[in-house]
């Protein structure tokens, strides 16, 4: 039995807590009698049969016929998948995506179904490349499709490839990819990372374009979504439901596939990243203290291409298939039992250590822009309830933040980070005045359509995702960053954790409470 | 009197231009230049005045030759030993305030005009630039007969004089002589420029003369957009407040005009980009920059004095781009078709922008070897145009 995440109250005898820097991470001393630190829940067990238990998700869906019995020869089947974002680190072989789409291929053979397209469901996202396809799928399942041109990858920029399909009682526009729309059925093949992933997000989100998703894209709603994790609260996850509601009236019928995974998130010889400090062995910190010193001596561009080769080993703990209301239901509960943590009250003071890794850079540069996003936009919002830190409360977080973007994946983050950024931090302001000519720039919309480039307002979106950390803290510091590059986001450079404790006085004063979130792994705070 | 004078020391010139890089100082020290104490210019007879110098600016030119930069096409165009200092501002033996418009033009060395009315630096044909009665020289600050503004005194024919109005300045006339050469490079943009509804240049690098391009666009190229690459923060300030419409760093500028245009990069070229750009750094990598942000059959102005720069020009010749120099300034062509002075120009244009504030530092010329390292680094330091003062009686001796 996994034990449950856990939250340790700092005392005099606690060891320093190992803080993620990027491609390094450093042990820092957090204040005794009022510093607590947020451990995750360690990994439930995975699934044992796996592909028996997809099979049997398949056959066994929640309020919906069986797959066997949604296929028929002379129908139009899509499968579309979660893009190269999900999961982070990307797993080992075989992803779950593979086994997932190799299950409902083998349905659909013996229902004589040979009007089948693979779409990899990108939204705004860059293309992924070969590699990665052929990592989330397989080869065989690639190399049957891809050169035939039946797997693809989303275009939210191809008119002839996308579908109106009406508007929410809110207005809010629907269009999503015709093929998908156009089926006799799509099914969705889901990893859900964490509790915001999945649902109606999956097919409104992942296969939708500009058009649909700048009305939840968008500062009033990321702001008000308090938080992703909490779909009771989130106003992202409320307007995608009601597109989704939208493609179930205009008849696209959608059967969804939904899987969880556990938390085990690094291997060896990097698992003592995932463990708790004082049960660190003495291995353990010969690890640490070798991999970090060795870090510290190695290029970046070197650094960073050990640590994006990390596959993790998690695995799968759930997967159910269905209407996706019902499914999404039951995967968030799954999801929540493998992450989340109780905490009591919040803090003065929210720490966190950036990690090398974000939903957006995978093989590729965490850019000042991610590090933001990251930080305001995923650490912060993990939470339930309310957030850690309280209102007016100040925000420490642990990168490099190297003024340094990957000119193939990020073009338009480095006209925002020049531009934009240079005149304004305010989400409000940025999205008027200078959205709308980054989304229609047509040089941005080539290089996502033919290169592997997000697309041009992406970098508005996640600056948009940080909306509400950015609101509801009074300063935000990072701790061993480019210093130009931090002042640039709008945020306060330190040199030490000291330091940074001493210039958030201005706010908290000299003892303030402070919590540490230790992830990843992913958690989930519930702050009662 | 006293005088910084230049001479033709090839040793010292090849040791300057070594050391340049790493001390400025140490090259104004080792260079061709050393202050002395000579006799003033001879007399050159009938239209020739005295002027007694005020201020006089170091020009990135005057810095190219004392540091050993200066391409070797100069050598048969000066004659040596020259006292350096074309930015002048003086007073003649009456009084009267005058700048200084240094070409030593037809009028100054007895030579018929190109067209009546003709300023200084206009004609098509240079030879009176090289042949007597005056020694060779473009312009006083490189003609041993005159003298130059980096003295007690020097010549200048009654050709070059421009009244300072009373109520100007000093410092904001010592800013006319390079304001002139800011506005003549951006009034050769208006070739490119014309029956285009929106017009954009970009100017790249924002010292003195940058910011006078900046000036110059603003104030005589209507409707034009005006786009800088500046590297420090006190450029940056000072491009916006001359007018600059959109101001970044260097390495920013081509995407800054790729996003203002709206097109497309193919490997390092913008495949669109700004109707004409000046260049006011002169180097091979600010020309290649210039060529890389330049539409098709658009324009390059250089104003930096490049001497010899290694380029590849397989874009200029892909693109059919149009690169001129901009050297001084004489009589221009305005957007309306007028004919109008370009010193006329700039005396208008110092005072309405008040080019006051370029002024960064003053030396005396017995501080030359400080007063060239400043402006040697003037960006570095905050600085924009360092020059010499001669107003005190201590520097008339």
């Amino acid at each position: 039995m996994p034990r449950p995440g856990f939250v340790l109250e700092v005392d005099r005898n606690t060891p320093p807590i190992m803080f993620w820097r990027g491609e390094n991470f450093s042990l820092e001393k957090l204040p005794a009698g009022r510093s607590r630190v947020i451990y995750a829940p360690e990994p439930e067990k995975a699934l044992d049969d796996i592909d028996g238990a997809i099979r049997h998700a398949l056959l066994n869906p929640y309020d919906h016929d069986p797959l066997p019995a949604l296929l028929f020869p002379g129908m139009k089947l899509t499968i579309a998948f979660d893009d190269v974002s999900l999961p982070l680190p990307p797993m080992r072989r075989p992803d779950i995506r593979q086994r997932v789409i190799e299950a409902v291929l083998d349905l659909a053979a013996d229902a004589g179904v040979d009007d089948v397209h693979i779409i990899a469901a990108l939204a705004l996202h860059r293309r992924m490349t070969e590699a990665e396809l052929r990592h989330a799928v397989g080869d065989r399942v690639y190399d049957a499709f891809a050169p035939r041109g039946l797997l693809y990858q989303h275009d939210a920029e191809d008119p002839e490839a996308l579908e109106y399909i009406g508007a929410t009682p809110q207005g809010e526009d629907v269009e999503i990819n015709k093929r998908a729309a156009n089926s006799d059925l799509l099914v969705y093949v889901n990893i859900n990372l964490v509790a915001m992933d999945g649902g109606w997000k999956s097919t409104a989100t992942g296969l939708s374009s500009y058009k649909s998703l700048q009305h939840h894209h968008n500062p009033k709603t990321m702001e008000a979504s308090r938080s992703f994790m909490d779909q009771h609260k989130s106003e992202l996850h409320k307007s995608n439901w009601r597109m989704g509601k939208v493609l179930v009236d205009s008849g696209v019928k959608v059967f969804q596939v939904e899987t969880t995974m556990n938390t085990d998130t690094f291997p060896k010889p990097f698992d003592f990243l995932s463990k708790r400090e004082w049960e660190w062995n003495a291995k353990d910190r010969a690890t640490f203290v070798g991999v970090s010193a060795a870090l510290k001596r190695t290029p970046t561009r070197m650094a960073r291409n050990i640590f994006h080769g990390i596959e993790a080993p998690h695995q799968m703990t759930s997967v159910q298939a269905g209407e996706v209301g019902a499914v999404h239901k039951i995967t968030t509960e799954n999801v929540y039992r493998q992450q989340l943590v109780e905490v009591q009250g919040q803090t003065d003071i929210l720490t966190m250590g950036i990690p090398y890794i974000c939903p957006y850079n995978v093989n590729s540069i965490m850019n000042p822009i991610l590090v933001m996003c990251m930080g305001l936009g995923y650490l912060f919002n993990m939470y339930r309830g309310m957030p850690l830190v309280r209102e007016g409360g100040v925000v420490i977080m642990t990168h490099p933040t190297p003024w340094d973007f990957n000119p193939v994946h990020h073009p338009s983050y480095i006209d925002f980070f020049e531009q934009v950024l240079a005149e304004t931090t305010d989400p409000y302001v940025m999205s008027q005045k200078y959205e709308k000519s980054f989304a229609e720039d047509e040089w941005y919309k080539h290089l996502y359509r033919t290169g592997n480039a997000y697309h041009g307002v992406h970098p508005f979106y996640m600056w948009y995702w940080g909306s509400h950390g950015m609101q509801h803290c009074s300063r935000v510091i990072i701790v061993g960053g480019n210093v130009k590059a931090v002042r640039r986001l709008g945020f306060t450079p330190a040199s030490t954790m000291d330091d940074a404790f001493e210039i958030a006085s201005d706010v908290v004063g000299n003892t303030p409470t402070i919590s540490h979130i230790h992830a990843p792994p992913l958690m989930v705070c519930d702050v009662k | 009197m006293k005088a910084l004078q230049v001479s033709r020391k090839v040793a010292r010139l090849g040791i300057a231009r070594m050391v340049s890089a790493l001390s400025p100082a140490a090259a104004a020290r080792i260079g061709p230049i050393e202050l002395v104490n000579i006799d003033p210019p001879a007399p050159l007879g009938e239209g020739w005045h005295t002027v007694t110098t005020r201020l006089s600016g170091i020009c990135g030119s005057d810095l190219s030759t004392i540091e050993g930069h200066a391409s070797t096409y100069f050598d048969d165009w000066v004659s040596f030993p020259f006292t350096p200092g074309h930015e002048v501002l003086g007073n003649l033996t009456d009084g009267t305030r005058v700048v200084i418009e240094p070409v030593l033009g037809h009028a100054a060395r007895g030579f018929p005009l190109p067209f009546p009315g003709a300023a200084p630096g206009d004609g098509d044909d240079y030879a009176h630039l090289a042949l007597p009665p005056l020694e060779p020289g473009i312009q006083t600050g490189f003609c041993h007969s005159t003298g130059g503004g980096w003295s007690t005194s020097f010549l200048a024919h009654e050709s070059q004089l421009h009244h300072v109005p009373d109520e100007m300045s000093d410092e904001t006339a010592v800013m006319i002589e390079p304001a002139a050469g800011g506005i003549h490079s951006a009034l050769l943009c208006w070739p490119a420029l014309v029956g285009v509804e929106n017009p954009i240049v970009a100017v790249l690098g924002a010292g003195t003369m940058g910011l006078c391009a900046i000036a110059g666009l603003r104030r005589y190229v209507p409707g034009v957009k005006i786009l800088v690459g500046a590297r420090y923060p006190h450029q940056q300030a000072l491009a916006r407040s001359l007018g600059a419409d959109i101001v970044v760093a260097p390495d920013e500028l081509q995407r800054a005009v790729r996003r203002e245009v709206g097109c497309h990069v193919v490997g390092d070229y913008l495949t669109g980009g700004t109707h004409a750009t000046i260049d006011a750094v002169g180097n091979s990598k600010s020309i290649e920059s210039c060529l890389r942000i330049t539409k098709p059959r658009g324009r390059i102005v250089l104003m930096g004095m490049p001497s010899e720069v290694s380029v590849d020009l397989t874009g200029l010749w892909h693109r059919e781009t149009h690169i001129v120099g901009s050297y001084t300034y004489g009589t221009e062509t305005m957007p309306d078709g007028s004919r109008r002075r370009t010193f006329d120009l700039a005396i208008d244009t110092v005072a309405a922008c008040d080019m006051a504030r370029m002024v960064s530092a003053t030396y005396p010329l017995d501080d030359y070897e400080d007063a060239i390292a400043h402006a040697a680094s003037a960006g570095r330091r905050g600085a924009v145009k360092v020059v010499f003062d001669l107003r005190s009686t201590k520097e008339k001796h």
